[in-house]
């Protein structure tokens, strides 16, 4: 057993830290969240050029997945950036698509997909009803009850979330292309719905080392009583208890990508979604006043903590997963 | 990257688990910490040896079998899941024997590790004094230099299993001038029955005597059984409390065993719509599987040949408070037994609220992490 990461694993992961680092992403946030999508286009432009999107497709149609790890560790990256769009549905509507094994609807999407040239939104059953983004999607893709796979036409107005880079809307009910029915389709579903979850999961993490290292910063800088708050036990502590959290989140992330079980992958996006959202409250609460203001970047990662923490699974449906799918251990 | 075990180490396991099968007690012993189940656990101990399952991490010549990392978490998974008692020579065993490993010579080698190995000799950690808890290189026991050897005077105090072990091992004072407190220190074994030596049992918060404090009045210790040079007791220390709080004091499978059986108490007597306590059962599981995979994150990493640092300050707070957090989920479950004092759960329970206390504070270990891995300002505690 070799549990740790290898080399290229490592390598990919930095160079996609490194493409986001040099990009400017909060202005193509904060565009996102008014409706231009422009600049994070151009941003999941510059992503498609590391393979990432690539990852979720099987070679056949262009890709060179699907390496569920690989993306996973894309991911943490997208999130430690604050990338805005439906990154994890895209991913989730190609899983979808391959695993129905229907050549012509593989071949007329994957590609796209593959290349970044093309974005999706979905919705499954059993989870949230509000299509992310898909105001900014290519592709609108709808999985029903009785397991209907439909291509939306139009889309619904777009609601508020509470993160404003998060752009919600009820995809029309039972209208648009019907592209495939039948147990299979709520076969590939399910499938689909764990990899939406493993990839938040992975989101998550990101999410919560970003408000960490910023954080960290700030208590190092932020003076008062004529000290870095950074220096005082009761700041520590808390900063302390936040890399805790994601560090030991961290492998069950990793084991999820590995072996994408639903226990393993449920586990991931719990441990994953409270380290984040636990992190955002220690960064909220160390920053101050000046954290609570939505000039600060900070504020992107702030908002993003909690819808995260609750897309594709709570806290409390990955809890109910866990115990499902509990194999007793051998005696 | 990979979760699975070379055939080899599926072997190995396949061996530990049928040793375990056919010789782990059908009943528990009694309490390791009283007389009557120090003595029983003594004996578990000395058939461990026997068969070489005592220290299987250590090589032959010490009565150890050699195996990796990888296989001592395995063997320590098929132990713990076998049901069997807990070991009443791991502080020999985790902590001094690290150490002897490190800086001992041959000939301590020699003659300390085998009776340790084999349960003749329990060792005792006599680290704190009233005094020095977290703030442990304020100590004030003296070593003062005699004929062949030292003369340890002072006290000692919350000494694991010193109140039925044979000998003990710890640092002292040996130049009291020197500038900093860390400095001029040795690390000595001694023995608990040597004339000057008072042995004063303290109960725990159950009153078993799981620890002791002793007195030490011109106690003499020859020169072999001083660790390292004179003087270097804080750095030979510290790279035993790095042990305690790492890798060896908690392996995984003493967790995921416990889950396991705690996810047993709930399916046998949980009530299906108490939904927070179903919760925190999740929970524990969720836990127990972190930190096994944190872990083997971390064996990977050392037989890649890297080491460990600050980072056993993260597995020593997440352990400590992840025992406590599973007792006090299945005491939650057993409702008005949970009450009864010799309950399958009540003793482990009692054993958990110890675990950020020792080894290092929590508070410690997370100004630790906070400056060392945070990189966050040094500040008035």
């Amino acid at each position: 057993m070799r549990f740790l990461l290898t080399d290229e694993q490592s390598d990919f992961a930095r160079t996609v830290r490194s493409l986001l680092g040099s990009a400017r992403v909060p202005p193509a946030v904060r565009a996102w969240a008014d409706g231009d999508a422009g600049p994070g286009r151009a941003l999941w432009a510059r992503l498609a050029e590391t393979g990432l999107f690539a990852l979720a497709v099987p070679e056949a149609y262009e890709g060179v997945g699907p390496l569920p790890l690989e993306l996973s560790l894309g991911f943490v990256e997208l999130g430690r950036a604050g990338v805005p769009g439906p990154v994890v549905e895209s991913a989730a509507a190609a899983v979808l698509l391959t695993e129905l094994a229907d050549e012509a609807l593989a071949k007329r999407f994957l590609p796209g997909l593959a290349q970044g040239e093309a974005s999706a939104t979905l919705t499954l059953p059993g989870g949230s009803p509000y299509a992310l983004d898909a105001d900014a999607a290519t592709y609108c893709f709808t999985v029903s009850a009785a397991g209907e796979l439909r291509l939306a036409a139009g889309r619904g107005k777009v609601l508020g979330s509470t993160d404003p880079a998060r752009r919600l809307s009820l995809p029309p009910a039972g209208g648009g292309e019907l592209l495939a029915a039948g147990p299979a389709v709520a076969r590939a579903a399910e499938v689909a719905g764990r990899w939406a979850r493993l990839l938040t999961a992975a989101q998550c993490l990101g999410v919560g080392e970003a408000l960490l290292a910023r954080t960290v910063e700030y208590a190092k800088q932020r003076t008062q009583f004529g000290t870095p708050i950074g220096s005082f036990q009761a700041v520590k502590h808390r900063l302390a208890d936040t890399l805790l959290d994601l560090e030991f989140a961290r492998p069950l992330v990793w084991a999820a990508a590995l072996s994408p079980g639903p226990g393993e992958v449920a586990a991931a996006k719990l441990a994953a979604g409270e380290a984040s959202y636990r992190a955002a409250m220690t960064a909220l609460q160390l920053h101050g006043a000046v954290g609570y203001t939505e000039e600060l970047d900070l504020s992107l990662w702030l908002r993003k903590a909690r819808p995260l923490r609750d897309a594709w699974g709570t806290p409390s449906a990955c809890r109910a997963e866990v115990l499902r799918s509990l194999t007793p251990r051998r005696r | 990257m990979e979760l699975t075990h070379t055939a080899d180490v599926e072997a190995f396991r396949t061996e530990a688990r049928d040793w375990l099968r056919a010789h782990v007690p059908a009943r528990p012993l009694p309490s390791l910490e009283t007389a009557e189940g120090f003595a029983a656990h003594r004996e578990w101990e000395a058939r461990l040896h026997a068969d070489r399952w005592s220290v299987v991490s250590w090589p032959e010549e010490y009565g150890g079998r050699g195996v990796d990392l990888a296989r001592w978490l395995v063997f320590e998974e098929e132990y713990w899941a076998a049901g069997a008692p807990g070991r009443v020579s791991q502080n020999g065993i985790n902590l001094l024997a690290p150490t002897l490993f490190d800086h001992a010579n041959a000939e301590q080698r020699a003659r300390v590790l085998p009776s340790m190995a084999s349960g003749e000799v329990i060792w005792a950690q006599a680290w704190s004094e009233p005094g020095s808890g977290s703030d442990l290189a304020s100590l004030t026991s003296r070593a003062v230099r005699t004929e062949g050897g030292w003369l340890l005077s002072g006290q000692k105090t919350w000494s694991s299993r010193a109140a039925f072990a044979d000998r003990a091992f710890g640092i002292f004072r040996s130049d009291p001038d020197t500038p900093k407190p860390h400095q001029g220190l040795t690390y000595l074994m001694f023995d608990l029955r040597a004339p000057g030596v008072t042995v004063r049992p303290i109960g725990r918060l159950d009153g078993k005597p799981a620890f002791a404090e002793l007195f030490l009045d011109e106690v003499f210790v020859p020169d072999q059984d001083v660790i390292g040079e004179p003087g270097q007791g804080w750095r030979i220390a510290m790279s035993t409390t790095g042990n305690e709080r790492g890798l060896t004091l908690r392996s995984p499978g003493r967790f995921l065993a416990a889950a396991d059986r705690l996810v047993g108490l709930w399916h046998a007597q949980g009530d299906p719509s108490d939904g927070a306590l179903r919760d925190r059962v999740a929970d524990a599981v969720v836990g127990a599987r972190a930190y096994e995979l944190f872990t083997w994150a971390n064996a990977s990493r050392f037989a890649a040949g890297e080491t460990i640092g600050a980072e056993s300050s993260l597995n020593k707070v997440f352990w400590s408070q992840y025992d406590i957090a599973l007792h006090e989920t299945a005491l939650d479950l057993l409702g008005a037994d949970a009450e009864l004092a010799e309950g399958e759960w009540a003793e482990p329970w009692v054993f958990s609220l110890a675990g950020p206390i020792y080894a290092g504070t929590n508070e410690i270990q997370r100004d630790i992490i906070a400056e060392r891995l945070l990189g966050l300002p040094k500040g008035r505690r």
